[in-house]
């Protein structure tokens, strides 16, 4: 199966993290963050194993017109629960509390996150939300849409709002304690030398993430106290029958939502530039620039929720500024894409998988990001809004964009965390595949939108089956895609060929240290005396 | 199976037309740029592939020139693309004066369709073709969306507001109607039929439906029954607000604003009078008593008593 030629016998280091201790204490009360890192990985692949069960039974169901397996009330609980846990459970936790609890400090030379008590506990909280929120899907789910538009989800819902609800609200506390220890670790804990300037672009992409977790999750967690209040003291908020205005509940929960779904590809972005540094053994072409687009991207995504709303009621004149700041922050994710193709240029392209990845990421967040111009678009959307145009999207960013960048990340780092390698051929393999599948699942959907076929419909017309059974087709291919890595990844833990330290010739401090590092990072604290990606031969070692 | 495999929708409105010049515009806009990124990521890869394992290639910082480039032109395409888009949703948010007006009301998981003339429909919608129509809608329940993949429109439903949403069909034949906006179980059934029709078949359709009561014959039914005329008398009573010439007259509040009153003025003036300042909390609340369709009749009424100035003969 091995295919990877391992050269000249390197070792595992005799005590790491991953052997300092053992038994189920050691890793259920640890406070490293890189065992952290590992309890999520584990929380996360369940959830994603969940969202993406739920996602393949959509599409079988989709493949007849009239429904192939199941009742319109499952298939509503179904794409409901898909997208809460697919947002809540996998993608916003996926790169921040995995890579970014692993790498934030090794990346900047500290041995530990400022608050490592406080980062097990974000990681508990994490656990209950998602418990509460399995409880309610168990029970019975809930069918409003990962939206929970108002009056639908304080009035007339019958599933288990309530309990999906309280979970979600939980997630956030995680989140935002989260990004409070990320935030408070960049700026402290900076091993001499290591200016803003010199960080790898990967923290500059969650620094950004982490202000956005701040600022955005309290408005989630107030939104849906208020739901609360309403559906159970029946207080007049959303619902106009009670006196309120179902349109405040859009404006609250785009307000949050926006900036979330810059959460989710932020980290994927930061990814992307150390995948196409290593990839390429080159400094990221235009580093300020794509530092400050991070930075200008959470401050903008602030400023756009009106845009999900341009045919909610909302006043015409409201949907121009919003259309206007839309196209505004698509600026600062096109010059990131420039950049990265800029840097391949006369670079030493590698086809190891992560930078297949970070190939496979700038084709698909290409289309993405540009199909996002239709929606921004006040005239487009008129006729393209909440069809499977949008479906298509934003599954282009979130799958094709974060998702590829969290699955590049993870083989970039796989040996650090482990030590071990895993087999390149198939890793290369699995990643073509999910290139191949995914295209073929979205891309159908896009031409589907601009037919007029809704999203959320369980049925549709006869005319558009052809296009639903290649999505569905493309979906198989995925799946399966996503089955070999973990397959792989299990095996390579434990017989996989030791890497070394630095089995990529990448730059960066978390290449200079052991893999798996010793639990405390860094013997002697570095001293940092050069800029990030300092490939350039004649340059000196860090040390 | 292939031979009805469309790629496109029907272009069956005068706005279609132009929505889809801007959305070929988009389409192209993509593809070139898609692959000017496709073809510079794969000439890099193939040209600069990595040939020596421990190669390092010459470092480059970056280049100012290069960075202002591609940041001023998305920019100057981004401003073209608004101004465009934003015309054509003016254009698809002002229905012209003269539009036959339609009601529609939506209901878990329904559509329900008034016309003037009497005619009631539910999920279906029948239309003459080259004539513009201007839909007022509200719903019951839920937010709904009345969607036309074929004429480029929709337009949430929103409960408790009317919003509109208007069309000028340029070719007969039927069409989808599908609700948009997720509702609820049965969302995915809230689906109907658009009926374009010749003028004549049009108005054989109208005066073939057997519910032929006006609107507004309705609504004075509902005016009588329900006690209104105790009140609103036709020669009005002190500290009565007169409803004839009431409909798009200016309505002074008693916060000394103005405001014209129009449908939703009507409709905020019958379910919670309490909201409308301008005069005395001495009328009762309908909330609850009457449904939207109902709400719509009397509304349909007040108008019939003609706007200020010309009042109309109503009676038929």
């Amino acid at each position: 199966m091995s295919t990877v030629a391992v050269e000249v016998t390197p070792t595992l280091p005799e005590v790491h993290y991953l052997n300092a201790d053992y038994g189920w204490r050691s890793w259920l009360f640890t406070t490293d963050h890189k065992r952290i890192a590992w309890l999520y990985l584990f929380a996360i692949t369940g959830f994603f194993a969940v969202g993406g069960l739920m996602a393949t039974l959509m599409r079988l169901n989709l493949i007849e017109p009239q429904g192939l397996l199941m009742e319109p009330a499952s298939y509503n609980k179904l794409f409901t629960a898909h997208g809460l846990i697919m947002i809540f459970f996998f993608l916003a936790p996926s790169i921040p509390t995995v890579l970014g609890n692993f790498l934030i400090p090794i990346m900047i030379g500290a041995r530990d996150v400022a608050f490592p008590k406080l980062n097990l506990l974000s990681w508990y909280i994490f656990m209950l939300a998602g418990s509460v929120f399995m409880f309610s899907v168990i029970r019975g789910g809930v069918d409003t849409g990962w939206t929970l538009y108002t009056p639908l989800s304080t009035t007339y819902a019958n599933g288990h709002v309530m309990s999906a609800a309280m979970g979600i609200f939980i997630s956030g506390f995680s989140s935002i304690l989260t990004g409070l220890n990320f935030m408070v670790t960049i700026h402290k804990m900076r091993a001499p030398g290591m200016t803003w300037f010199r960080l790898p672009l990967f923290i500059w992409a969650l620094y950004a993430t982490s202000v956005i977790f701040i600022l955005a999750m309290p408005v989630i967690a107030i939104t849906l106290a208020l739901i609360a209040l309403e559906r159970v003291f029946h207080v007049g908020i959303f619902d106009p029958a009670l006196g309120g205005d179902p349109i405040l509940f859009q404006h609250l929960f785009w307000f949050f939502g926006h900036p979330e779904v810059y959460i989710l590809i932020l980290p994927s972005m930061g990814v992307m530039s150390e995948l196409v540094a290593a990839g390429c053994r080159k400094r990221v072409f235009g580093y300020s620039f794509v530092a400050f687009s991070s930075v200008a991207i959470a401050a903008i995504s602030f400023m756009v929720w009106g845009h999900h709303m341009f045919l909610s009621g909302q006043s015409l004149y409201a949907g121009f500024v919003f259309s206007a700041l839309s196209f505004a922050v698509a600026i600062p994710s096109a010059i990131k894409v420039f950049n990265w193709t800029a840097t391949m240029h006369k670079g030493s392209v590698s086809y190891d998988a992560p930078m297949l990845y970070a190939i496979g990421f700038i084709g698909l967040f290409t289309i993405g990001g540009l199909t996002g111009l239709f929606l921004a678009s006040l005239g487009t959307d008129v006729h393209l809004h909440d069809t499977y145009f949008v479906v298509a999207h934003f599954h282009y960013v979130m799958v094709g964009g974060a998702i590829m960048g969290y699955l590049g990340g993870l083989h970039l780092w796989w040996p650090k965390m482990t030590g071990k390698l895993y087999p390149e051929a198939w890793a290369r393999f699995a990643c073509l595949l999910i290139f191949a599948g995914f295209n073929l699942t979205f891309g159908p959907q896009f031409i589907l939108g601009y037919l007029g076929m809704p999203r959320r419909y369980d049925v549709y017309p006869p005319e558009f089956q052809v296009l639903n059974v290649m999505s569905s087709a493309g979906a198989s291919i995925l799946a399966v895609g996503y089955l070999i890595p973990l397959i792989y990844f299990t095996w390579s833990a434990f017989k996989g060929p030791i890497a070394g330290p630095n089995p990529w010739g990448a730059k960066g401090l978390e290449w200079t240290i052991p893999s798996p590092p010793p639990t405390n990072n860094f013997d002697e604290t570095p001293i940092v005396t050069e800029e990030a990606y300092a490939y350039g031969p004649e340059e000196a070692h860090v040390g | 199976m292939l031979y009805d495999f469309p790629l496109k929708p029907p272009e069956a409105s005068t706005l279609s037309v132009e929505w889809d010049y801007l959305y070929y515009f988009l389409t192209a806009l993509t593809i070139f740029f898609s692959g000017l990124i496709f073809a510079a990521v794969f000439y890099f890869a193939v040209k600069y592939r990595r040939r020596e394992k421990d190669e390092v290639p010459p470092q480059n910082e970056g280049n100012l020139m290069l960075e202002l480039t591609w940041t001023i032109i998305p920019s100057l395409i981004c401003v073209f693309i608004f101004v465009w888009s934003a015309h054509i949703f003016m254009r698809a948010s002002s229905p012209p004066a003269h539009a036959t007006e339609i009601f529609v009301v939506g209901k878990q998981w329904m559509w329900k369709v008034q016309h003037p003339e009497g005619p009631r429909e539910i999920n279906q919608l029948h239309v003459p073709v080259n004539e513009p129509v201007r839909l007022t809608m509200t719903s019951e329940d839920v937010i709904h969306d009345f969607g036309i993949p074929a004429f480029r429109v929709k337009r949430d439903v929103v409960p408790g507001m009317y919003s509109t949403e208007w069309f000028e069909a340029t070719k007969t034949g039927q069409y989808h109607l599908f609700c948009d906006q997720f509702c609820g179980m049965g969302h995915s059934s809230m689906v109907g039929t658009i009926f374009v029709m010749s003028h004549e078949d049009y108005s054989h359709w109208l005066s073939s439906q057997l519910n032929t009561k006006p609107m507004f014959a309705s609504g004075e039914l509902l005016y009588t029954q329900l006690g209104c005329n105790t009140c609103h008398t036709p020669d009005g009573k002190p500290g009565v607000p007169p409803l004839a010439g009431l409909y798009g007259s200016e309505v002074k509040l008693q916060n000394g604003k103005t405001l014209t009153a129009d449908d939703a003025y009507l409709r905020e003036s019958i379910l919670g009078p309490e909201a409308i300042v301008g005069y005395p909390p001495t009328m009762p609340t309908y909330q609850g008593q009457l449904n939207e369709e109902e709400v719509l009749q009397l509304i349909a009424y007040v108008k019939s008593l003609g706007p200020p100035g010309e009042r109309k003969a109503t009676k038929q």
